[in-house]
């Protein structure tokens, strides 16, 4: 377990210091760092000795090990745009991302989950069918135009949810919540369905094809032979074994999530990590975009890393010891 | 009454090429305690009839005619939900492969606890304490240890001895064991059977054998039944089919048996094959393999009949003299 543990924390920094030398390469070579600072009308003098200070004479391996220490401590420098530290930009738009994330992939499982189960197993009554094909409209019609809709309808036709926006937040020390408010609650609705429809088919769509598979295995037949419940089979043994790609790819796409959440973000003015990047990107901010995408990257190695152990807790195979140990516990 | 009564039961896969009659007019009975082999080529359809038995056919086969009892209560026409009481804690089943039969995903002793308490109302303790019983009864050593390890963690005879204290978890009065050992070692198929065998002759369980191995059959059944082509073709018991086959496809069957050999025998001596499905002749199914065939059997199907022996065939040769062809 141990071994297995270090194994993928290692990998995992190894990704995390590719990553941060991407964003190192940005930061320094794309325009130019002491010109972001002072601007165009500093004397070369001036600038050589910025240079100097800022430490951009230094050779190559001490700036980016500076870069990572900086980074580990969670400075990024100052946006071009606010001229305020990066670290605390993010700090205020990162809760409004996270929430909606993680309302979206709530969504997502709480429906492809149990929908996907459904259609697998009663494969040929006609509400899987329509199921199905409801779902494939969730896959065909892109983010925006059905986060449009949805604002059309639910907020310029019957006027019940507001079209923009996170509603009324809560401070909680630096984490603004908006899950504590009733406003919250009916600003993040539109959003969260938005950006876990395509989500909820994926899943969907995948515990299904599992389940089907999972359905005609021998362990399954002798399941019934034995007279187990239908529910305990459904749920017990055929779903559990079709956790493992399931978690897989919810796992990928909670990453998924964070980077699709920019299109949701644009489309209902949420202020949130997408929204910061869209106008990052605009004007050119690259310490901004530099912290975006390492901070992205680590959501993704932990999600992944998460993934991996839960791979681990589900099956039992993984577990190598103890198929050697041959006994007990 | 027997346990288990079988009448004249079809079975029926609709294709999209037609109906295929896979199981025709087969009847047959198994006593409380007793051991009845099937024999017969691959496609007869033992295993079909087998999972007829236990409800568990999947469409689109379907049971299409005749009955199925047990102790004299009429079990095919069941809802889902009153057959699946009955399988396991009234028939139990084990398949071919002791690889495949478990879930891997689950420890041995949860599996068995689980079938314990979906037939009684055991505690989760005291089917834990009859899951380690269990355990230890199919011969796996230090079962207490062993009861929380994974199907991986087994070998393949030790799997199927798994398989087997799952299918006597809760005390069945008949066992389906359709080919038990095909898939294991020819080292350990007889300890298996032996163990399936003793097993049942404890608990007074009963035990439908299907298997291609006549070698087993002949130490293990009581009764054979053989089938040809979704029929039976002669049943009786086992001295007399093995040692006086009356119906020439047994004849051909018993010709080639190596003489109380282990290896697993493939029946497949006898020249031509067993027909297809779609193609199955008129009359006699035999008929066009049989070496002894008359006018009469491209014509009319033979039923089971006496053959002057304990066993009765399928075969005109048998048919009571001066009875007339056709009524
Ligand atoms: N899903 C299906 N669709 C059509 N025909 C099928 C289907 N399943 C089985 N059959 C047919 O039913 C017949 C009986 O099959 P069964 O599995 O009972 O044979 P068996 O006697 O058990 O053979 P084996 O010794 O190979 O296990 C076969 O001819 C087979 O082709
Ligand atoms: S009925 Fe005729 S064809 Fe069939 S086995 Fe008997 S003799 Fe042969
Ligand atoms: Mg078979």
């Amino acid at each position: 377990m141990l071994a297995y543990v270090i194994q993928r924390l290692l990998q995992a920094v190894g990704v995390m210091l590719a990553v941060g030398l991407i964003a190192f390469a940005m930061f320094n070579y794309i325009g130019d760092p002491v010109n972001n600072m002072v601007g165009q009308e500093a004397s070369q003098a001036d600038r050589a000795e910025l240079r100097q200070q800022l430490g951009l004479n230094a050779p190559f391996p001490m700036q980016f090990a500076r870069f990572v220490a900086n980074a580990l401590s969670g400075d990024f420098g100052m946006s071009l745009r606010m001229q305020r530290p990066v670290a605390h930009l993010i700090a205020e738009r990162l809760p409004a991302t996270l929430e909606l994330v993680f309302a979206s992939a709530i969504l997502a499982l709480a429906f492809g989950v149990p929908l996907g189960v459904f259609t697998g197993i009663k494969r040929h009554s006609w509400v899987s069918r329509v199921i199905l094909t409801v779902s494939l409209v969730g896959v065909s019609l892109p983010t925006f135009v059905i986060g449009i809709l949805l604002i059309y309808v639910f907020a310029v036709l019957l006027g019940m949810l507001p079209s923009f926006g996170r509603g009324e937040v809560v401070k909680l020390g630096w984490w603004s919540t908006g899950l504590l408010t009733k406003a919250g609650w009916l600003a993040i609705v539109m959003p969260a369905i938005t950006l876990s429809l395509f989500q909820t088919t994926l899943i969907l769509r995948l515990v299904r094809a599992e389940m089907l598979e999972v359905m005609r295995t021998d362990f399954i037949k002798f399941a019934r032979a034995r007279g187990l419940p239908e529910r305990a089979i459904n749920f017990g043994h055929a779903l559990k074994n079709t956790l493992v790609p399931v978690i897989t790819i919810v796992g990928l796409n909670i990453g998924g999530l964070i980077a699709f959440s920019i299109i949701t973000e644009t489309v209902f003015q949420w202020p949130g990590l997408g929204a910061l990047f869209i106008q990052a990107v605009q004007f050119a901010d690259v310490p901004v975009m530099a912290a975006y995408l390492v901070l992205v990257a680590a959501m993704f190695v932990l999600v992944n890393l998460a993934v991996d152990l839960l791979y681990y807790l589900v099956d039992p195979r993984l577990r190598g010891e103890r198929a050697v140990a041959g006994g007990g516990h | 009454m027997a346990l288990l009564e079988v009448e004249h039961l079809r079975v029926e896969f609709e294709t999209r090429r037609g109906n295929l009659i896979a199981i025709d007019d087969v009847s047959l009975a198994i006593e409380e305690g007793e051991v009845l082999g099937v024999v017969g080529e691959s496609g007869a359809g033992k295993s079909i009839t087998g999972m007829a038995i236990i409800g568990l056919l999947e469409p689109p086969g379907r049971v299409t005619g005749g009955e199925i009892r047990l102790a004299g209560r009429r079990i095919d026409n069941l809802a889902y939900d009153s057959m699946r009481r009955i399988r396991g804690k009234e028939i139990g089943a084990i398949f071919q492969d002791p690889l495949t039969s478990l879930n891997p995903l689950y420890g041995v002793g949860r599996q068995l606890a689980e079938t314990i308490m979906a037939h009684t109302d055991a505690s989760p303790t005291a089917a834990r304490a009859r899951a380690i019983q269990l355990l230890g009864e199919v011969g796996i050593p230090a079962p207490e240890r062993r009861i929380d390890a994974y199907p991986h963690e087994f070998s393949g005879g030790m799997r199927q001895r798994v398989v087997i204290a799952l299918a006597l978890a809760v005390n069945p009065r008949l066992i389906i064991a359709d080919e038990p050992t095909t898939a294991l070692d020819v080292s350990i198929q007889a300890q298996i059977i032996q163990l399936l065998k003793g097993l049942c002759r404890e608990h007074g369980t009963a035990i439908m054998l299907i298997t291609h191995d006549m070698g087993v059959i002949a130490e293990t059944a009581d009764r054979v039944a053989v089938m040809y082509a979704g029929r039976i073709a002669e049943v009786g018991p086992v001295r007399d089919v093995v040692k006086s086959a009356k119906h020439p496809y047994t004849k051909g069957l018993m010709g080639s048996i190596p003489i109380m050999g282990r290896e697993v025998e493939r029946l497949s001596q006898i020249d031509g094959s067993m027909p297809r499905l779609n193609a199955i002749p008129t009359g006699c199914a035999f008929n066009p393999r049989c070496p002894d065939g008359m006018a009469r059997c491209g014509v009319e199907r033979p039923d089971l009949m006496a053959t002057g022996g304990p066993n009765r065939a399928a075969c005109w040769l048998y048919a009571p003299l001066g009875v007339a062809v056709h009524g």
